[in-house]
């Protein structure tokens, strides 16, 4: 088989399968050499397992984020890093939630998920990853994180490109020496723009690097419907029909708090 | 009350923490001058206090330019008070072209100039200015007798500043008695700061540190609040300070802001100098070591859930 030269990568399903679906649609349909997941797959929405087909049939090779490490190992909690009351408070309804709906065959393939992929795509080095190279669950967000510093990550852990998620928001930085980090964003709930699409993201090598953001609609309001029917928090829901964030709010940087609403 | 020594001397069982990477590096930009004379200062910062001085602009791009070739993460300044330092605006322009900054202040001296400026400052860089603003209760009558007379007013007059220029500051409050509970103090201050205008309040709640001013205050630590080596089994050593960070003052680079007034924790004159181990021998470490990250902003991620 040729060496890839095209991928599409996303991050942070969030149980949203009907964003999943879409995406993966979207995917075949532009022509892609391989999918990749960053992990964190359930959280947030309803019917966890319903992610885990989509995957398989797709053949998406998955890493694993904090959130499939915590359901994988059921741990005590997600492991988000949430230091708001407030916060920790929908974190754990989520979280109380997801581990309950998630099938023992699903938690033990989670379990075994690796937590970082290398590939080569073209001339490039991959490294991918959840949060950053060094830690599942940090949290590299665009105007907290310096140039210098991703250099340094780069030059440390021998990458040329670097791609990771976990923040829920999508970014792209030039480094010196054509090396570049990606944060390919999620899939499982809208950005905090005000718009309800999500994104994924396709990496290209041929033979210059590129990075395109894709937007994905999906029935937003069928997964409302849903979250609802289960009785998720209503302020999730909200996220969902608004585009955007309710909770979790405290971890996000001035920058990117100002950008949204609450 | 007697007081409690601030270390063991040489404790040779204290933990060996290794610096894993310096994330974080801190600027005593303001020494230890304050406007202020709270009573529970961990390094009893006041007007008079002029222990440590202030940091220059020059100094201030040198040791940033240092910390480009060591790949920092976030740039903090605290004092006393930062604002005291007439060149901070002009360092915080400065910081914003390498990376993230944030400033530790009493938000009683803003003058709107200043911050019209900072804000340009950050709309230009692709990183964020935060400020994080301390105030110790929710009214006049909590807040005053520990921060001083009019200080409660004249802090809310300085976050309804910062608000009106666009900024989302954090208000950092301290935990100053044992028994309080962190969601009530939350929602004590989300209901005072929309009261004030600011719609979507931010807050950082910290634990007491028993150094300083506070030991007189309240009390300084006790016998058993020290960190063994017993502790450290399964413990992620991340969560500390001094795992992290260091602090750039006028007399040297020390291991941590909390450590200031503890000679043994200068570790070197520049920062290539002081990325050595330091043993948690100090009291305050108890603290570092119960709560965790205690510094840092939520967005650093840095603390476990």
């Amino acid at each position: 088989m040729p060496e890839p030269t095209r991928i599409a990568v996303f991050g942070g399903v969030y149980s949203n399968y009907l964003a999943l679906q879409a995406a993966l649609h979207d995917m075949r349909r532009r022509g892609v050499d391989a999918v990749y997941c960053l992990g964190d797959l359930g959280a947030f929405g309803p019917h966890p397992d319903r992610v885990f087909p989509l995957l398989r049939e797709q053949g998406v090779q998955c890493i694993q984020g904090n959130y499939d490490n915590s359901i994988g190992n059921e741990l005590a909690d997600c492991q988000c890093g949430y230091t708001d009351p407030r916060d920790n408070h929908f974190a754990r309804l989520s979280y109380q939630y997801t581990l309950a709906h998630t099938s023992l065959v699903n938690r033990a393939w989670m379990r075994q998920l690796p937590g970082q992929l290398r590939l080569r795509l073209g001339r490039y080095r991959l490294l991918l990853c959840h949060g950053s190279p060094r830690k599942m669950n940090e949290f590299l967000w665009e105007s907290t994180t310096p140039t210098h510093f991703l250099e340094y990550l780069a030059e440390v852990h021998q990458a040329d490109v670097i791609l990771a998620t976990h923040t829920g928001i999508k970014w792209h930085r030039r480094l010196s020496g054509d090396r570049h980090f990606v944060n390919v964003g999620v899939l499982g709930r809208p950005e905090n723009d005000g718009r309800t699409n999500v994104w994924y993201t396709i990496v290209t090598a041929r033979p210059d690097f590129h990075v395109e953001f894709v937007p994905v609609e999906y029935d937003h309001h069928r997964l409302a419907a849903e979250m609802r029917a289960e009785r998720l928090p209503e302020e999730f829901v909200q996220t969902v029909l608004t585009g955007w964030w309710t909770t979790c709010l405290e971890v996000l940087p001035a920058k990117e708090r100002r950008r949204g609403r609450y | 009350m007697p007081m409690t020594p601030l270390r063991f001397a040489n404790d040779p069982s204290a933990p060996l923490v290794h610096l894993a990477h310096l994330d974080h590096l801190w600027f005593q930009v303001a020494g230890t001058l304050c406007n202020l004379e709270c009573r529970h200062c961990f390094i009893s910062c006041s007007p008079r206090n002029r222990s440590f001085g202030f940091l220059s602009l020059e100094t201030v791009r040198r040791v940033l330019d240092e910390s480009v070739r060591l790949g920092v993460k976030e740039y903090y300044f605290t004092g006393g008070e930062p604002f005291l330092n007439r060149d901070m605006v002009a360092i915080l322009e400065l910081t914003l072209r390498y990376g993230p900054a944030t400033v530790l202040t009493n938000g009683t001296l803003f003058k709107d100039e200043w911050l019209e400026r900072l804000r340009r400052a950050e709309e230009a860089s692709p990183y964020s200015l935060e400020f994080r603003v301390s105030i110790d209760g929710f009214t006049a009558e909590q807040n005053d007798p520990i921060r001083g007379d009019g200080a409660f007013a004249r802090a809310l007059h300085g976050v309804r500043q910062l608000v009106a220029h666009g900024f989302l500051p954090i208000i950092t409050v301290v935990r100053t008695r044992d028994d309080q509970d962190d969601a009530e103090l939350v929602r004590g201050f989300v209901e005072l700061l929309r009261a004030n205008g600011y719609d979507r309040p931010r807050l950082k709640v910290l634990p007491i540190l028993r150094l300083g001013a506070e030991a007189e205050r309240c009390r300084g630590y006790r016998e058993e609040e020290r960190v063994t080596p017993e502790m450290m089994d399964g413990y992620d050593t991340g969560q500390l300070l001094c795992s992290h960070s260091r602090i750039v003052t006028d007399r040297g680079v020390y291991v941590c802001p909390i450590l200031i007034e503890a000679p043994d924790a200068r570790l070197g004159d520049t920062l290539a100098e002081a990325l050595t181990p330091y043993p948690l021998r100090h009291r305050a470490c108890y603290t570092c070591y119960q709560y965790g990250a205690l510094c840092a902003n939520a967005s650093s991620g840095q603390r476990h859930a």
